[in-house]
């Protein structure tokens, strides 16, 4: 049902049920706020987005308040200006009064509206409580003295990620944010996916930043500092340094990291395509053998985290293999560069990604438990864009550089491992041809593209007909996990990515999300894929070059011990 | 897991949250308070994340995660009980009996809390010592209740 309301003395249109919110975005008038995310029910709790409502005694929350049919609202009257930058002064009285030191500096939505509302003193003053900022996580880092309990991170963890890790502990004044009996966030619920950072609007959620030891590493001169990108990388770079994400971006971007410092550039999307052949052999066997399925991919460390803590009966259906980060690092550590003549010990492994959660696979992941790690430093997108402004690297004066000769040919379907469905569309292309040694024809699976959380595909392969499933945002996987549970589908390979829509919106990419930013990264990378020559993994001559030379064939008992890793139980929590 | 713990979990029907009150009720008035071990038990029972389960016990007063004393005093610290002067009693209180509020006596006897409106304002101001309510008190009738407790033979 339509009908008329008045807002700032203007006729709008609203529709019954909407909130006065959705109808002032449609209209064009912004009001702030500091808890609403789109796609979430409201909760009201920043008060920030209160408006006047002709009839009602007090300011009512536009994010959750319906509109109806007699409503006068006023947006920006002087009542709701005073009343916004009073609750702005309040939320700010124990905020640290450390912006410049900031990690969010520049990119904090407190910060943006304390402008915005043209805060210039600091008006009410409290005691804050002296609260220890939480180290305990590899990949997350948390400032409780930042935090101004808009409870974003707590909604992002529960509906979206599904683990529930964090909630609002004590009552009135004394509430915060944490994990049951003050652990810190290193306990086994949180899978360290970093969507918590993602919406966090102040500085209190950040990852745990390896920066300064990728500058130590490539200022030292023992040091041979290589580096490792995600296929994301890319379209990310592009977008923040405002370059068009075309073709070039590539090799500009090997530039840029040449001038950095980093003596090789590698792709981590040529580990990628390792991962789907031994995976898509893995498969093959799995299936001769009668093995359970459906087979999980295991690209993810979140979403391998949450198996093995949360749902250890899944063990056995978890694909062995490990992430493409992990196998990367081995393969400079313990072939490239051992090749070109550098000790093992004296390389150093940084690897750029979009995520948080494989700082901690990479601490965790070890050679025989001894201490040296595939992977020295993990940083995030975001890190890799600061250590270019340190360096004052120019992008828009940036030679293209070819890439290496050795080890950075990578087929486009490793790439498509940066967003939900493209992990599962090159396992295909690759078992197709193991299975029936033709190509796949044609090689694009469209039901596993776009931004869907949930992608079905039946895929003919001979005779047989595969029925996959891709699923982006942990917590839709729980519905998936009681349909396998009750048997009633037949699904053969299921891919889990636990952010919403893969690695493109991973918790080490920009923060704030914007629907308009996946799409052009997702777009990046399926160009890729209709650009590129190569388009599967088992034509990539590097595979073969490996295969020969330090590998044996595909999951053979060598591979395994190189490339697999035996998934153990975690500690239920 | 605790005897005690599975034979309360056991009343309750398995995945169904609306439970969770009633049994973290039961345990904390039979076992006296809640750990970490019993919140996992709990989590299990429910399925429910621990910090979920943690989160609801952390906001209520009646709840708490360490063994109180044998004789556990609850000082009211609500409007009304604060104009009659419940800052002092609070002082007195500390004072006597060597605590501060939150805290337990090291000889496990006495412990010491602090707690919102107990609803019995006119009586203002008042304590409760374990079920017992004392009202009006004043400052000398404090120090005699804490006598009466610290003499009690056990």
């Amino acid at each position: 049902m339509q009908f008329d309301i008045d807002i700032n003395n203007q006729i709008v249109t609203a529709r019954k049920g909407e909130t006065i919110k959705h109808v002032l975005d449609r209209i064009g008038i912004k009001v702030p706020t500091l808890c609403f995310m789109e796609g979430f029910s409201p909760t009201g709790s920043c008060r920030m987005c209160v408006v006047e409502v002709e009839g009602i005694a007090q300011l009512v929350p536009s994010c959750s308040y319906p509109v109806q049919e007699w409503m006068k609202v006023y947006t920006h009257s002087p009542r709701v200006i005073k009343a916004r930058k009073t609750i702005l002064e309040l939320l700010l009285a124990s905020h640290p009064n450390d912006c410049l030191y900031c990690d969010k500096n520049g990119q904090c939505e407190l910060q943006y509206l304390a402008a915005e509302l043209h805060v210039r003193e600091r008006k009410y003053r409290v005691k804050s409580a002296s609260v220890q900022i939480d180290k305990s996580c590899p990949g997350i880092e948390r400032d409780p003295a930042k935090c101004i309990l808009c409870g974003r991170c707590i909604r992002v963890c529960d509906d979206v990620i599904g683990v529930g890790a964090i909630d609002i502990i004590g009552r009135g004044s004394n509430s915060r944010i944490g994990t049951a009996f003050n652990k810190g966030l290193n306990v086994d619920t949180c899978v360290k996916c970093g969507q918590c950072i993602q919406v966090c609007p102040t500085g209190a959620l950040t990852e745990k930043q390896s920066f300064e030891k990728v500058i130590e590493a490539l200022n030292n001169k023992n040091c041979f500092p290589v580096i490792q990108f995600s296929p994301t990388l890319p379209a990310s770079i592009a977008e923040a340094f405002n370059i068009k994400a075309s073709k070039d971006i590539l090799n500009i971007l090997r530039t840029a990291l040449k001038k950095t410092g980093f003596r090789q550039v590698f792709d981590t999307s040529m580990a990628a395509d390792l991962t789907l052949m031994e995976e898509a052999s893995g498969f093959i066997d799995r299936l001769n053998k009668h093995e359970p399925l459906p087979l999980f991919t295991s690209c993810c460390p979140s979403w391998v985290k949450f198996i093995e803590n949360s749902k250890p009966e899944y063990l056995k259906n978890l694909s062995s293999i490990r992430s493409p980060q992990q196998i990367m690092g081995r393969l400079i550590k313990q072939y490239i560069t051992s090749s070109a003549g550098q000790k093992p010990e004296n390389v150093f492994v940084v690897s750029v990604m979009p995520c948080t959660a494989k700082k901690d696979e990479a601490v965790n992941d070890h050679i025989n438990n001894s201490d040296t790690p595939f992977v020295d430093a993990v940083i995030t997108t975001r890190e890799l864009i600061q250590i270019f402004k340190l360096l004052g690297i120019d992008f828009s004066a940036l030679e293209p550089e070819p890439k290496d000769p050795a080890f950075s040919t990578r087929s486009s379907a490793g790439k498509l491992f940066g967003v939900s469905g493209g992990h599962l569309e090159g396992l295909l292309r690759t078992i197709h041809f193991m299975m029936t040694g033709q190509e796949m024809d044609p090689l694009k699976i469209n039901d596993l593209r776009g931004l869907k959380s949930r992608k079905e595909a039946r895929v003919r392969i001979g005779k047989q007909i595969l029925n996959v499933v891709a699923v982006s945002g942990l917590a839709n996987v729980k519905t998936l996990l009681d349909e396998i549970e009750t048997g009633g589908n037949d699904i053969h390979i299921v891919e889990v990515m636990a952010c919403p829509f893969g690695c493109i919106n991973g918790g080490g990419q920009q923060t704030g999300r914007d629907e308009k930013k996946l799409k052009t990264r997702m777009k990046a990378i399926y160009d890729v894929d209709e650009e590129e020559i190569i388009k599967v993994a088992h034509k990539n001559p590097i595979m073969t070059d490996l295969y020969e030379k330090f590998l044996a064939v595909p999951n053979s008992s060598r591979n395994k011990e190189l490339l697999h890793i035996s998934r153990i139980k975690g500690q239920v929590q | 897991m605790d005897e005690l713990v599975s034979r309360i979990l056991s009343k309750y029907p398995p995945d169904k949250k609306e439970g969770l009150l009633p049994i973290l009720q039961e345990i904390q008035a039979e076992n006296g308070f809640l750990t970490e071990e019993i919140l996992s038990g709990v989590s299990g029972h429910l399925n429910l994340p621990v910090n979920k389960i943690y989160g609801v016990a952390a906001f209520y007063n009646q709840f708490c995660f360490h063994p109180r004393g044998r004789y556990h005093f609850q000082l009211c610290h609500g409007t009304s009980c604060h104009l009659f002067g419940s800052s002092t009693l609070l002082g007195e209180l500390e004072k006597h009996l060597k605590i501060k509020a939150g805290n337990v006596s090291r000889d496990g006897k006495f412990s010491l809390e602090v707690v919102a409106c107990m609803g019995a304002c006119s009586q203002a101001p008042v304590i409760r010592v374990n079920e017992t309510w004392h009202t009006h008190i004043t400052p000398e009738a404090l120090c005699k209740i804490i006598r009466s407790f610290k003499d009690k033979k056990e």
